[in-house]
């Protein structure tokens, strides 16, 4: 029936620096809990914003909502300078793709189709989606398994292929809900790589992190969540400090840079 | 569940090609196999029976009608092909189209494939609306008021059991099958409520009709059912690519731009006029729409846009097949259509639940 109707269209290339999204004075509750507590953060093209803290600090709960998945209980959410809920659900596929923490498929669906479904926003001819989907699972390393059932695949695989339908939906902002969670190492480096490639050209890149080094390496931005609020914002070498981080994740820990390449490191403290 | 070997080498080869090789042709040639195992089937089906007639002569016959040559029948034969065989098979194939896609729509929505209008209740749940029709003697709406009180009486127990068995955007497999327990029960029991008021006429025929059979067709009862089944199957096609993605779960399908609310609402009436048409005229025939959507699934992948009309095309294929079947095989008595697919039924569900249980390492 939709066909029916006039499609929306693809929003204009962002300028770098251009807001995608942002929330002012956010506070979400859910049940009883108020799990976001007053967040105020931009989203901005050509970046990549590493959203970081302890569990149940509210990093999926900040993402959902700029996500437009869950409604404030105070404050605003603006998507591309309009108010989150006014976006139609095929006007936000077009803008914001949303990979989430676990991706589960009822049917065994094979891992090419669960990528071409992040094309259904768009309407493209079939040879242009083959090429995007295509280099979405060579980005991805997934293209060698391409015909398996996605529920034949083991977690770190699955990741991966969601990963891909997400970059195949091409959308300018990217949330993305612990990416790296059941990677490998080599993989975790290639999920960030990724990341960066987008942001360089020209996407807005949100992604939920727990690996503080790694968001120390690839991330322009860090936003650091504690208790549903924003502790800290700003490029790694502002907010990672250790009495910060120690009392946020009430843990002792170590900011040293690298010997070689002077990136910051962050460890936990252990004493011998 | 692992691909063959061969097809891993060819990924290597050409991985943009993959499914297509493999896979894409599959549901061109099942749905030209299936549309031709119909042509075959009904002129068959029309001829045999206590009265045999000839195939050829079955052909000739609907080729007169049709104005296109051939001769019309003696005034027996002619009868019994027009005003016997062909509105049974007619209905034959209306019910186990609508019976079948009903299946695939309801497994898609539920995210689950064990959702099946007879399993979860809501082919009780609609037989109580048409059995109310019939033991009150209702007839309002014409020969539509038993199609309209299975509609919705279908529709409130789709929604009833949608709502149970749901929590937190999912299905589980117990929660669902329990909800249908308590529904086939609860639904059982009003039904033996109106059987206990109604009067002894009434009760032969909803006693008979509880069974699930098509001896009763007539062009009128296909009439009655028509625009229910035609609507559904029409419009069913046309959300198979949403259910595709609402397969991810009910956010990421939002994601992808799927108004999640509205395509379910929209299937929910589907499937009740589907699950209605069958149950008005036929009675309750289990499990047609769990083992058809399944062995397309196992043969073309899980798909909807082949799924749902494949499982209207097999569904047609095997319920005229079972009503041949019911009313050839213990001549001149006939089985009960309900009880031959329950005896078929059965034990692939029995199969499909240790499967499920299997994969999911036990029941929580």
């Amino acid at each position: 029936m939709r066909t029916l109707r006039t499609r929306p269209v693809p929003p204009p290339p962002a300028r770098p620096g251009d807001v995608l999204a942002e929330a002012e004075a956010l506070r979400v509750r859910l049940g009883a809990r108020e799990v976001l507590a007053g967040v105020d953060i931009t989203v901005r093209a050509g970046e990549v914003l590493a959203l970081v803290g302890p569990n149940g600090a509210g990093k999926s709960t900040l993402l959902g909502a700029l996500a437009a998945d869950l409604t404030a209980t105070r404050g605003t959410v603006r998507l591309f300078g309009r108010p989150a809920a006014e976006w139609t659900a095929p006007e936000l596929a077009l803008r914001r793709a949303v990979l989430p923490q676990a991706t589960t498929i009822s049917f065994p669906f094979p891992v090419e189709e669960v990528v071409r479904m992040g094309r259904a926003p768009h309407a493209a001819s079939p040879a242009e989606d083959e090429k995007v989907v295509a280099g979405a699972m060579a980005a991805t390393e997934v293209t060698a398994f391409a015909a398996r059932p996605f529920s034949a695949l083991s977690g770190g695989e699955r990741a991966r292929v969601a990963l891909a339908r997400v970059l195949a939906q091409r959308a300018p902002l990217l949330l993305l809900d612990e990416p790296t969670a059941a990677l490998d190492l080599k993989h975790q480096e290639l999920v960030l790589r990724l990341c960066r490639e987008r942001a360089q050209a020209g996407d807005a890149v949100v992604v939920v992190l727990h690996d503080l080094g790694l968001a120390a390496a690839y991330a322009h931005r860090i936003a650091i969540l504690c208790a549903g609020r924003v502790a800290a914002d700003g490029p790694p070498g502002e907010v990672l400090s250790e009495p910060l981080l120690s009392r946020v994740y009430d843990q002792p820990v170590e900011v040293l840079p690298h010997p070689r390449t002077g990136a910051l490191l962050v460890i936990p403290r252990r004493d011998p | 569940m692992t691909a063959p070997a061969v097809n891993d080498a060819s990924v290597q080869a050409s991985p943009a090609s993959v499914v297509g090789s493999g896979r894409r042709g599959i549901p061109w040639a099942l749905t030209g196999g299936l549309l031709l195992a119909l042509l075959v089937l009904v002129p068959v089906a029309a001829g045999l029976g206590a009265y045999p007639i000839p195939t050829g002569e079955v052909l000739s016959s609907v080729l007169h009608r049709t104005g296109l040559g051939g001769t019309a029948l003696d005034r027996v034969p002619e009868s019994v092909l027009w005003n016997v065989r062909f509105p049974r098979i007619v209905l034959a194939l209306l019910v186990g189209a609508s019976l079948g896609c009903a299946g695939a729509l309801m497994q898609g929505v539920f995210g689950n494939p064990l959702a099946e209008p007879g399993v979860i209740g809501v082919s009780s749940g609609a037989a109580v609306g048409a059995v109310a029709a019939l033991a009150l003697g209702l007839n309002f709406l014409g020969t539509w008021t038993v199609p309209a009180f299975a509609f919705v009486a279908g529709l409130g127990t789709v929604l009833l059991v949608y709502v149970m068995s749901r929590s937190g955007g999912r299905t589980e497999v117990v929660t669902l099958i329990l909800t249908g327990i308590a529904v086939n029960a609860f639904a059982g029991a009003l039904i033996g409520l109106f059987l206990f008021f109604a009067d002894s006429a009434a009760v032969s025929q909803i006693t008979f009709w509880q069974l699930g059979s098509l001896s009763q067709a007539t062009w009128p009862k296909v009439l009655a059912v028509l625009p229910c089944a035609v609507l559904g199957l029409g419009l069913a096609p046309l959300y198979s690519r949403r259910l595709d993605l609402l397969s991810l779960g009910e956010r990421p399908a939002r994601h992808l731009g799927v108004d999640v609310e509205r395509l379910r609402i929209v299937l929910v009436l589907v499937i009740a006029l589907l699950t209605a048409a069958a149950v008005s005229v036929a009675g309750i025939i289990g499990f047609v729409g769990l083992v058809v959507p399944h062995l397309l699934r196992l043969v073309a992948g899980p798909g909807h846009r082949f799924l749902v009309p494949g499982s209207a095309l097999l569904g047609a294929l095997v319920l005229l097949a079972a009503d041949l079947t019911a009313r050839t095989v213990a001549a001149p008595a006939e089985l009960p259509l309900g009880v031959l697919t329950a005896l078929i039924g059965s034990p692939f569900f029995f199969w499909l639940l240790r499967r499920t249980r299997r994969r999911q390492g036990g029941w929580a």
